[in-house]
């Protein structure tokens, strides 16, 4: 991720290329599209792909990056989104999109291909998080 | 012991459809595209039929169908709507052998969960609704000698209603039978990993209900649940499942002014206190029993007991015995009647367990059993099995914070009454918590001050009809279960009526 002065800093939020491959296909036939984290049962503690816009977001939503992605070599971003209360639990991890073959429900795009998002974490180190500081709403 | 043979096998008692349509109007409906998803079972990983793949189309001719049976469902008296969920349970009580089975092949759950409570449980909510619905009443206000005020039911007219996957026949039971013995039409949306169940229920309770009042359309949350849960054909959405979707059917019935229940699911603490281990009596073996429940339907189960919390002064103890129980628990076929543990439901559901388990260890959380994907060796080897597996850890960790949806419990001491109270409490989540102790005071002092919809106090797991069932705080809105259920799917007419004849004075 690139800040506002431009320098490199740590992102909370990665994609695999699988994922970033399956995103740059679903845009083509949904347009824009967001992450929303959810939380609970059945097919929750997973991303939720939207179109852009769809999950209408507010001040109870933390906004923890763009993944800065290509198709064809046309850049495009799909920002990232969590609960404001449910990243209180997370913020010490670092979060990688990926996809793995399945029958997720919920209305998340990528569903009828078969496939579906899936969150893989790890912690985020010291220094990450020192630079990081709290994630802009 | 029974091991059941196989649906699609020679002497099996299951035959399902090879191809399933959509259930409108009474009659099976070919899916408007013309395209039909493979329906694997999470037993060997194999398909076993297809089913329609919906889309807007197929919602609106759902929608056509249950407005055109609507009025005249509404209007028929309750004995008649009684008689025919009556006539359903008793339908479904002569097949319930089959039902069960079939089930299982679907969901990967042990068949001893489906004969001995999902089904029998279908069977009493029926039956509970249909008696409730007899014996509802309006009433009246008797505002002073000349004025009353009629309170009537009424019922919401066409619904919608999103059923996970978990138990795809109790789930549907518990939205479907309040909502029929109201008087309200229903077009339903299974889940997509789950599509086949309802339809082998409705092949052989189909001809009991008037053509169109249940109305069932499969397909992908995106292309087929959508459309329903924001048409401004339907008067109430139920859903159970997730918090984001949950937030998005909220945004959808807001657009169109409707009512929502849902049910998200929730992190339930199941509290051990040391008086628990007073005695090595059968109510102690009772208690480890409850802890052992996280592994009950594989631990998909909303309410899953998937934080315990062990008294420090009893912890060693009692989390040894705990271990030797889990351990105990039969994983395997899941048509087997001796099996207690199945496979999950999906290949998805599998990876999200293991990827749980990872951040787990990365958080310095110790496995004290399990903690692995189980390989169940021949036919069962496609399947999607997890160990039981128990983490030692902290509340604050992801794995006491999350739900996993999988047979994983994450277990922490407390110190006294207020550590237990406060550590309980410390989730997003209120739907479920079990409480354990000998002492009465303790027990009804611990139910009061946790904040979930639901404690059961020295036992877990159980769902009878008549106890309301829902959440606090993130886990949802409404509850279902319990004859309040019937004011979900109902409005209230008030007809405030004068008997004087005296003008009031104004003009």
């Amino acid at each position: 991720m690139i800040d506002d002065d431009g320098s490199e800093r740590p992102a909370r939020v990665a994609v695999t290329d699988a994922a970033a491959e399956l995103l740059a296909r679903l845009r083509r036939r949904h347009g824009d599209l967001m992450f929303h984290q959810s939380g609970g049962c059945c097919d929750g503690s997973s991303p939720m792909c939207y179109p852009a816009g769809d999950f209408l977001t507010s001040d109870a939503d933390v906004h923890l990056g763009d993944l800065s992605l290509s198709d064809d070599g046309e850049e495009f971003v799909v920002p990232v989104w969590m609960s404001r209360a449910q990243f209180e639990y997370w913020s010490h991890t670092h979060l990688t999109i990926d996809v793995v073959p399945g029958r997720g429900a919920g209305f998340s795009v990528e569903a009828p291909e078969g496939v579906r998002f899936l969150i893989r974490s790890r912690l985020l180190t010291d220094a990450e998080l020192a630079t990081l500081g709290p994630a802009r709403g | 012991m029974t091991v059941y043979t196989p649906p699609g096998r020679t002497g099996s008692i299951v035959e399902f459809r090879s191809r399933y349509d959509h259930w409108i109007g009474g009659e099976y409906v070919p899916p408007a595209s013309g395209e039909y998803f493979e329906n694997p079972t999470p037993v060997t990983g194999q398909t076993f039929c297809e089913v329609a793949r919906g889309n807007a189309e197929d919602i609106e001719r759902a929608l056509d169908a249950a407005h055109g049976a609507a009025p005249a469902w509404g209007r028929t008296s309750v004995t008649e709507r009684a008689n025919v969920l009556n006539a359903i349970a008793d339908r479904i009580e002569a097949n319930l052998e089959k039902i069960a089975v079939a089930e299982s092949w679907e969901n990967g759950k042990a068949v001893r969960e489906t004969l001995g409570a999902d089904i029998p449980l279908a069977v009493d909510h029926f039956r509970y609704f249909a008696g409730a619905i007899r014996a509802q009443e309006g009433s009246i206000s008797e505002i002073d000698g000349d004025t009353i005020a009629y309170h009537f039911h009424e019922p919401l007219g066409v619904v919608g209603q999103i059923i996970p996957w978990n138990f795809p026949i109790l789930m549907a039971t518990w939205k479907l039978a309040p909502a029929l013995a109201a008087g309200n039409a229903v077009v339903l949306k299974p889940a997509e990993q789950t599509p086949a169940s309802i339809l082998y229920l409705m092949d052989i309770i189909g001809d009991l209900l008037p053509p169109g009042v249940v109305n069932v359309v499969n397909g992908f949350g995106a292309e087929a649940g959508k459309p329903l849960a924001s048409s401004s054909r339907i008067r109430k959405i139920a859903f159970t499942g997730e918090t984001t979707t949950g937030r998005l059917i909220m945004q959808y019935a807001s657009a169109n002014i409707i009512p929502v229940t849902l049910e998200l699911g929730g992190k339930s603490p199941n509290v051990f206190f040391s008086d628990v281990a007073a005695a090595h009596d059968d109510f102690y073996d009772k208690a480890l029993e409850g802890f052992t429940m996280f592994a009950f339907n594989q631990g998909e189960v909303c309410t899953c007991p998937s934080r315990a919390l062990i008294q420090s002064d009893i912890y060693d103890q009692f989390v040894g015995d705990a271990l030797k129980r889990t351990e105990a628990a039969i994983q395997g076929n899941p048509l087997d009647t001796e099996t207690m543990v199945g496979a999950q439901a999906s290949n998805d559901q599998l990876e999200k367990i293991l990827s749980y388990i990872d951040i787990g260890q990365a958080e310095g959380a110790k496995i004290l059993t399990g903690g692995a994907r189980a390989d169940l060796g021949g036919d069962l080897s496609g399947g999607y099995y997890v160990q039981p597996t128990v983490f030692e850890g902290k509340n604050s960790m992801r794995i006491f914070q999350e739900e996993i949806f999988g047979p994983v419990v994450s277990v922490t001491d407390f110190a006294d009454y207020d550590d237990a109270i406060k550590t309980a409490n410390d989730t997003l989540y209120g739907l479920g918590a079990g409480v354990w102790t000998r002492n009465g005071t303790t027990a009804y002092r611990a139910g009061r001050d946790i904040e979930a919809g639901r404690i059961w106090t020295n036992c877990y797991h159980a769902y009878p009809a008549a106890a309301a069932f829902g959440g606090y705080k993130g886990s949802g809105v409404g509850r279902e279960n319990h004859k309040m259920m019937l004011d979900h799917y109902q409005q209230t007419k008030n007809l405030l009526v004068s008997y004087s004849g005296v003008r009031d004075g104004f003009f």
